[in-house]
């Protein structure tokens, strides 16, 4: 069978691994194992089965060139919304691990605000089912609380039990304190993280922008950075208190990563993760109305966003996600209060990322695929991917020099609500490989 | 064009310039306003269509009587609620709308922005006719009108806004306008009822009114939405009097005769007392009727302008 990087198949699924393949010339960078050299690496039955320098013109089975791509552990991007069950209009799990594979991803977690919310056994075995035969790993993320309406825990152990890897009422925040301090508490036994959606909605109701000069021009409501500062120094203290797992999901403000870095100083257990929106646009975007500017948590100023290029440089930001939050295009083309929050992300994470943080210099390349195929898996306590002999291939393959330009109509996400249409970016994905199966990005 | 854009969606980017050929403009019809005969041929055979999504009575009876002064085929459309709800987007109804061959679309609205969508996906002109929060440019025009009317000149005059200042889309505008034309503006409210870094915009902010009432031409007295108390921002309606309420007591400090504006529609008693309200200094019905010459400007410039008028 000959390989190919065809739109059409590719929108038709991912490709079986029938023979070897060899991919040639490309420079292996694994940050676990302290690899960062060129190594030629052959895939025999989904398994690694030679790394080094080997002769193309001897070898029975695909070729694929790989000179000046990068060949690192599979990327997995810790917060998605693949929006099934219940909105499929907007995503599926199916469309959305195809966009997660064109993005460069070879796993994702999906968020729990499904409907119903992935808050049962049942839910969890859906989603089993319907990601199984998948080059994308899919990890269902289990509500914190029963319906996530913040009042009563849901049966955290059996749904860990059942392969939920964490627990998050991502969309709403746990408003109740004492609820939050149970879950750290609760969630110890199995050591997974809390993921907290950090919003004071007592601040935050009816607001449509970050609260700021610019939502006082646009006449827009506001949400307060401070909103978000006091429930993750709330949740610091509770996680020092009760000894459990905080995790920050989509961290956006400033005083927030500096809350973060005096916690992990402390040897608090707390990570966060941040947004390629969020590092890259500030509220100036919302002058233009623009509904794709509108998410939860807003656009934050300039000087919020250089303080998560600096977290991300000194480590205090583990981990890089993209909030992928897909709606509809009828949705979306509405008046700016009423349209709903979120943008995609999937497809542009990648790009944005080597745009913003390698070429302008915040993070060699070696620290960004820390944090996309290190901090991740280790954060949820899933099995890193390694690049050598013997091991299951799991792998992203990107050009980190290539210049390309986002067009949606090569999204293969459902939905194409995104800031970026147009937008130049340098880095792009070129091919995943996992449990057997090979995809080409269409980007 | 006679002016630089084919909408008027704000005064907050549109030039200098822009603003004084409206004022300049409405001079005229201000005039034609005191015949015997108000109407004039000017935008015979084109169509306006008056969308209202949001409440108005002044506004929207403004625009039409401008509309009708300038014998323009024209339907309003008033509904309070939005087209979401009716489960048609906006931009369908006034794609719909559009498809029945209009020319301008004047536009109230509850979002800020919605406008500018609609400038977005139409080939009509649009005018906005007030935004949420965001800006009420005929309205900071008619205000800007009538002080020069008044006053002269715009350039250094002082002009304070008082009152409920987050999110009026009538202060908005008239900070926009009036630094603009070089005027000095000051806000004056309660601090839960002024938005956070205004005074970034190029003005002063101020929490005292009796501070500002000696070194004030204009006092331009917002109206205070009484639902702001349900939302904890301010603590009673008679605190809110004691202290930011414009009384002929307070205007006793005043140095020299100080013109009195609302935009109305006003609550008598609380932000202004009825002896303000009904002074000699008050031109609060001149700008109104001031406002269908700025209406019949900006109509006019935007429709291209014909020589007939003149």
């Amino acid at each position: 069978m000959k390989l190919t990087k065809n739109v059409i198949i590719s929108r038709r699924g991912y490709q079986p691994l029938s023979s070897p393949i060899l991919l040639k010339g490309g420079i292996v960078i694994d940050p676990l194992l302290k690899l960062n050299e060129q190594k030629d690496v052959v895939i025999e039955n989904g398994y690694i089965s030679q790394l080094g320098q080997v002769d193309s013109k001897n070898f029975k089975g695909e070729v694929v060139d790989c000179r000046k791509k990068i060949i690192s552990p599979g990327w997995l991007d810790m917060h998605v919304h693949l929006r099934e069950p219940g909105y499929e209009g907007k995503e599926t799990i199916a469309t959305g691990s195809l966009a997660a594979a064109n993005g460069g991803f070879t796993g994702v977690c999906c968020m729990p605000n499904t409907l119903p919310p992935i808050d049962t056994q049942e839910i969890i075995q859906y989603i089993k089912d319907r990601s199984k035969g998948s080059l994308v790993n899919v990890h269902p993320v289990a509500a914190i609380t029963k319906k996530r309406e913040g009042k009563e825990l849901a049966e955290i152990l059996e749904l860990i039990e059942q392969g939920a890897v964490a627990v998050s009422d991502d969309g709403s925040p746990v408003m109740s304190a004492e609820i939050m301090r149970r879950a750290l508490e609760y969630s110890k036994m199995v050591d997974v993280p809390v993921i907290g959606h950090e919003e004071d909605i007592n601040m935050t109701t009816g607001g449509d922008m970050n609260e700021g000069f610019v939502s006082t021009c646009q006449g827009l409501n506001g949400m307060p950075p401070v909103a978000e500062e006091i429930m993750i120094a709330r949740d610091i203290m509770l996680a020092e208190y009760t000894g459990g797992r905080f995790h920050v999901a989509h961290i956006s403000t400033a005083k927030s990563v500096e809350l973060v870095r005096q916690a992990k100083s402390k040897g608090i257990k707390v990570t966060c993760e941040v947004t390629p929106h969020h590092f890259t646009l500030t509220d100036e975007a919302v002058r233009t109305f623009d509904t794709n500017t509108k998410m939860n948590p807003p656009l934050r100023t300039e000087s919020d966003r250089l303080a998560l290029c600096e977290g991300l440089k000194d480590g205090t930001i583990d981990a890089i996600a993209s909030d992928h939050a897909p709606h509809s295009f009828e949705e979306k083309e509405a008046e700016y209060i009423y349209a709903p929050f979120g943008v995609i992300g999937l497809e542009t994470s990648m790009g944005l990322a080597l745009t913003q943080l390698y070429h302008h210099k915040f993070l060699t390349l070696e620290q960004l695929i820390y944090k996309y195929a290190v901090r991740p898996y280790q954060i949820l306590n899933l099995n890193c991917p390694e690049i050598k002999m013997g091991t299951m291939a799991n792998l992203t393959i990107f050009s980190p020099e290539e210049s390309w330009q986002v067009n949606p109509s090569k999204f293969l996400s459902k939905s194409s609500n995104t800031p970026f249409v147009k937008w130049k970016l340098k880095g792009k994905p070129f091919a995943v490989i996992n449990n057997n199966q090979i995809f080409f990005s269409v980007l | 064009m006679l002016l630089h854009s084919k909408h008027l969606l704000g005064l907050d980017g549109i030039p200098q310039k822009d603003i004084l050929t409206i004022l300049d403009t409405a001079k005229s019809f201000r005039e034609v306003l005191d015949r015997p005969i108000k109407r004039l041929p000017t935008l015979q055979g084109k169509t306006v269509v008056n969308l209202f999504y949001e409440p108005s009575t002044r506004t929207r009876i403004s625009f039409e009587l401008a509309e009708k002064r300038l014998s323009a085929d024209i339907v309003s459309f008033s509904t309070a609620a939005s087209s979401v709800k009716k489960g048609e987007t906006l931009i369908d109804t006034v794609k719909n709308i559009e498809a029945m061959k209009i020319d301008m679309v004047v536009v109230r609205h509850s979002s800020p922005g919605a406008p500018h969508l609609l400038a977005r996906v139409l080939n009509s002109h649009v005018i906005n006719a007030g935004d949420g929060g965001h800006e009420h440019p005929t309205q900071a025009l008619l205000d800007m009108f009538t002080i020069r009317q008044k006053l002269g000149s715009l350039q250094g005059k002082t002009v304070a806004l008082v009152g409920d200042i987050s999110h009026s889309r009538v202060a908005m505008s008239n900070i926009y306008g009036l630094t603009k034309v070089g005027a000095r503006v000051l806000v004056c409210g309660p601090s839960t009822l002024i938005p956070r870094e205004i005074e970034k915009l190029g003005i002063e902010v101020y929490y005292n009114i009796d501070e500002i009432i000696p070194q004030v031409d204009v006092l331009n007295i917002l109206r205070l939405q009484l639902e702001r108390q349900r939302e904890a921002l301010f603590p009673s309606l008679r605190e809110y009097h004691n202290y930011f309420g414009i009384t002929r007591e307070r205007l006793e400090s005043a140095t020299k005769p100080i013109l009195i504006m609302h935009p109305g529609p006003m609550n008598r008693g609380i932000e202004i007392s009825s002896d303000v309200a009904d002074s000699e200094h008050s031109v609060i019905l001149e700008q109104v009727t001031n406002g269908v010459a700025i209406r019949m400007a900006v109509l006019y410039l935007l429709a291209g302008g014909r020589s007939e008028t003149h």
